[in-house]
């Protein structure tokens, strides 16, 4: 019986020990709901905000470029888009097959959207096809009731109306790719387009503009609940060029089928008016997407439509490379203003003989006439009694052998050769036979078509140093232009060659001169040798340069400018494989000049 | 002071009206809350909708209420002279789904009846209670102190623990383990035995972790380290936490748990439920569901004090025992301060086995409490 009592005891107290315990327990309980709840509820919080509210970004609307005259160079076009979604429908299948009846809708087209259905969750639209034409857009409207599922949303697309005739300016743009630089958050949204060249690419950042944000309420499988809230984005800046866009389509249209290039300045400020380089590509095509069949056309072309014939080609200058050795060989005092130098068709230098182009020579000529006859004897001369490094150095004083930088990629520097420079990189002395041949604008002597219209400016303006541009250059920045230091009197008379060129006849472009309400032009034509033509095609009667196959005809090269009297315009032209200068590059110049005159807002207003 | 002859001698002819009056109204009144509190949240987990937890939840409860009374008006005597059938009866029915469960698929923890399903292992929790009741009631001091009185009731524990573990339910056979031990702690076994046991337990051990099936291993493993795979097992712990912390103070208001709503925290009506309640009533109607338990859980004690007979002392606490295991493992466990074990919160969490075992054991208090001054014989 006492050992009854003591079982009842023990019970007592070990059930009280027990209660004690579980109240205990209890209570860690509530000690650790104030710990989640209230010690650590700050970070609970926004972890359970960063689980429900998901953050997009939506794309600004890209910046608009202009022309100077505001003509729309490239702008955002609407683009239709159908998407489908697939818990929408009950037979994603059955919703397909309604839509093709509509419009085609190719194998891949079909396998690609299966794939994308099946990859994103059932509440994710999928594009099914995009680009839809106004009647399209109407088709799939009036159709809904059998296309379950779909809708039409409305994107954005870069459209350049001007095409292939803007594409080396403006560029293109793209989506990204990896080895873009991941400056912006934007980069990674799908659809999300770049600039990939031209003006596109070097304005990038202020056409991009900055991304709105879409904060919205998402489940854990990500559908989107509702829209928290909507912060704007900015679009992107619009941008004036300096192009005028009537005389850049008539300058592309001249050249017809013909590659090369084409820039036309103003020669006070350095405005470019007009920047061709054909053939080019379809921007527009690039924007959407090219095909594999596209791309390969583009890079297998013979033409290189892909590359920017204005400032990615390098070429010999040739006899438009004249009016510098003159300046040179005037300042130098190698000849006089009156030196008359007599040509008789070749010239002996050690035990080589250097022709002139004309077999028979031309007999006495004084360097206004040698410009104008582009005499080859009498610039070999000249450069003989100059020396290579003081033509190097009035080239590059005129913009010659260095990159002028205007905004495009892949801009080259062209090269203008000394003796330093040849015993640096060939690891031999000159040699006095290239003197005279780069004194006909040949050897080793490279330049760019930007080039050679930034050099034509400046042989015009009265010797300041414009540089080419695409921005419009305000009349602060105009009085900054320095002057060369060269001679005005030797400047007139290199101009006066130049004149003589076109308006006398006898001149090597006197067939494309022009008088527009008595303003004419000036120029000077250049041909220069790809590859001579060999005895063996001599002894086949192939003797002139239209026998030739393509790309071993001369390159045809003009510059020019006008109005002659009052120099505005400078315009620089080249034609591969054009064959001579003054029979295929000297009139599209004087077509492109004589369109800028007709088109010059002073000009108009007077006639 | 009463004198215990009469009180016995009225309490032998109590009348079912009598009896109903003895019922403990405040006891009842905690229940029904905390039922009302679970109806609530279905109701909120359904998104605003009594379809489909919140409406079948409150008929179960009805029905439990039923089960409860009519259990409560059972004779104590009656209770403990067919204690040892009733376990035998739920030992029966666990070999027979264990022998179902390996000719089923899968872990098959229930029998399939026509109108609900029956799940032995809950049936047990109550029947091993009532049989070592009925066994520590039985015996002297001096047996419950030696070797040999221990290993009777042992044997009646582990034999259902074994076979409810290998189901494989481990949630449940520790939870049978420990209500055993609880019990074993109250009539007085020494304490070095438990401190014996819990060492050889430390060196098995390892051994025993060969035998833990791979889930039950990973979710010992998430627990120690919940980032170890937060998009897998370690994804409820996590996003438990962040669902319960987010609540704050008062909560996010009532339907308006983003983390429960929006689909980021798992089972919210069953074993997560708790969590949810913690996010759209904060710290508050967390710890209000915490002291409504305390508070049902003191009433147990309670009746285990006042009850005069040894049988029903030890019914009481080991069914308190074992309500209070649910309560306080489901909460540790949402809270994660134990590995996700898969117990639910009774009376609020969405399931009909849980709700009507623990209504029957509710029943069983009561009638343990009604019967409170009926001394029983050693038999």
């Amino acid at each position: 019986m006492n050992r009854d009592n003591d079982k009842g005891k023990i019970l007592l107290q070990r059930a009280l020990v027990m209660a004690g315990g579980m109240a205990l327990l209890l209570f860690g309980i509530i000690l650790r709901l104030y710990y989640l709840q209230v010690f650590q509820a700050d970070k609970f919080k926004m972890l359970a905000d960063e689980n429900r509210i998901s953050t997009r970004l939506v794309i600004p609307e890209r910046g608009i470029i202009y022309d100077r005259n505001g003509t729309v160079l490239a702008t955002n076009e609407q683009n239709f888009q159908v998407m489908i979604v697939a818990e929408q429908t009950a037979d994603v299948q059955q919703t397909l097959d309604a839509f093709k009846k509509l419009m085609p809708l190719s194998e891949d087209e079909e396998k690609r959207i299966k794939r994308d259905l099946k990859r994103n969750r059932s509440f994710v639209p999928v594009k099914v096809k995009e680009n839809l034409t106004w009647e399209e857009v109407a088709k799939v409207q009036l159709n809904a009731a059998e296309l379950p599922g779909i809708y039409i949303e409305e994107g954005l697309n870069r459209y350049y109306p001007y095409g292939e005739k803007m594409a080396q300016v403006l560029g293109y743009v793209a989506a990204v790719s990896d080895s873009d630089p991941k400056d912006d958050p934007l980069l990674e949204v799908p659809g999300f387009k770049i600039g990939k060249s031209g003006i596109e690419k070097f304005l990038e950042q202020r056409l991009r503009g900055k991304s709105g944000i879409l904060k919205m309420e998402v489940n854990a499988y990500g559908r989107v609940m509702k829209e928290i809230e909507e912060t704007e984005g900015v679009p992107g800046e619009n941008i004036t060029l300096t192009l005028d866009a009537r005389l850049q389509e008539k300058a592309y249209d001249a050249f017809q089928d013909q590659s090369g290039a084409a820039i036309l300045l103003d020669v006070h400020s350095g405005e470019i008016l007009a920047f061709v380089s054909t053939p080019a590509f379809d921007p527009n095509a690039f924007a959407r997407g090219l095909t594999h069949q596209e791309w390969n056309a583009l890079q297998t072309n013979e033409k290189t439509p892909l590359v920017n014939k204005a400032i990615q080609g390098h070429y010999s200058p040739g006899s438009v490379f004249k009016p510098l050795v003159a300046l040179a060989g005037l300042e130098a005092g190698a000849i006089k203003p009156d030196t008359k130098l007599f040509c008789n068709g070749r010239m002996a230098l050690g035990d080589h003989f250097f022709h002139c182009w004309k077999y028979w020579g031309h007999g006495n000529l004084n360097v206004v006439e040698a410009l104008m006859h582009s005499c080859d004897i009498f610039f070999y001369e000249t450069a003989l009694r100059v020396g290579i490094d003081k033509i190097a150095d009035m080239a590059r004083r005129f913009g010659l052998g260095e990159k002028i930088g205007i905004g495009l990629e892949n801009e080259l520097p062209g090269l203008v050769p000394d003796k330093k420079w040849k015993l640096k990189n060939r690891g031999e002395p000159w040699q006095q036979g290239e003197t005279l041949i780069v004194g006909i604008g040949q050897g080793s002597l490279l330049v760019t078509p930007l080039q050679l219209a930034t050099m034509t400016a400046r042989l015009v303006n009265g010797g300041y140093k414009v540089k080419p541009t695409f921005f419009p250059v305000s009349d602060r920045n105009l009085l900054k232009i320095e002057k060369i230091n060269v001679s005005d009197t030797y400047l007139d008379m290199v101009k006066q060659g130049m004149y003589d060129v076109v308006n006398i006849p006898g001149g090597t472009a006197w067939m494309s001169r022009f008088d527009y309400h008595g303003m004419k032009m000036g120029g000077k034509t250049g041909s220069v040798q790809v590859r001579r033509i060999t005895l063996k095609e001599r002894q086949q009667g192939i003797t002139k340069q239209e026998d030739l196959p393509w790309k071993y005809r001369d390159h045809a090269i003009f510059i020019g400018y006008a109005p002659a009297d009052n120099p505005k315009y400078a315009v620089a032209v080249l034609v591969e494989h054009g064959g001579g200068g003054s029979k295929a590059a000297a009139p599209i110049a004087s077509k492109i000049l004589k369109d800028a005159l007709i088109l010059d807002p002073v000009v108009y207003r007077k006639h | 002071m009463y004198k215990p002859y009469e009180t016995s001698f009225r309490a032998q002819r109590m009348s079912i009206k009598e009896k109903l009056m003895n019922i403990s109204f405040w006891y009842v009144f905690c229940i029904c809350l905390l039922a009302a509190a679970g109806t609530v949240m279905l109701y909120s987990a359904a998104n605003g909708h009594w379809n489909p937890w919140a409406i079948k939840q409150l008929a179960r409860f009805c029905v439990g209420l039923g089960v409860m009374f009519v259990l409560a008006l059972i004779d104590i005597r009656w209770l403990m002279r067919y204690a040892y059938v009733f376990y035998i009866f739920a030992l029966v029915l666990l070999l027979v789904v264990e022998v179902n469960g390996h000719t089923g698929m899968g872990a098959q923890r229930w029998i399939n009846f026509v109108f609900f399903k029956l799940q032995p292992s809950e049936l047990m929790k109550i029947a091993l209670v009532m049989a070592l009741a009925k066994y520590f009631h039985g015996v002297p001091l001096q047996s419950i102190e030696s070797i040999k009185g221990i290993i009777p009731p042992l044997l009646m524990a582990l034999v259902p623990a074994g076979l409810i573990i290998i189901q494989p339910d481990l949630g449940t056979g520790l939870m049978l383990v420990m209500t055993t031990c609880a019990i074993f702690f109250c009539v007085g076994v020494q304490l070095w035995k438990f401190g014996l046991v819990g060492l050889s337990a430390i060196i098995m051990a390892p051994i025993a972790w060969h035998f833990l099936h791979d889930y039950q291993k990973n979710r010992v493993l998430t627990f120690l380290n919940p980032e170890r795979d937060p998009l897998g097992a370690g994804y409820h712990i996590i996003q438990s936490k962040i669902a319960l912390g987010s609540g704050g103070i008062f909560g996010k208001g009532f339907l308006k748990g983003t983390q429960s709503h929006l689909n980021f925290l798992p089972e919210k009506h069953t074993d997560f439920i708790y969590t949810m309640l913690s996010e759209e009533f904060g710290m508050v109607g967390a710890v209000l569901i915490i002291l409504i338990n305390l508070i049902i859980i003191a009433y147990g004690f309670s009746f285990a004090f006042k009850s005069s007979s040894y049988f029903g002392k030890i019914l009481a606490l080991g069914l308190t025992t074992n309500y209070f295991l649910y309560v306080f493992i489901n909460t540790a466990m949402v809270l994660g301060l134990i590995p996700v074990v898969g117990v639910p919160l009774p009376l609020i969490s969405y399931g009909g086995t849980v709700m009507l075992s623990i209504m029957a054991s509710f029943g069983l208090m009561l009638s343990v409490y009604i019967n409170r001054n009926i001394s029983l014989g050693k038999e």
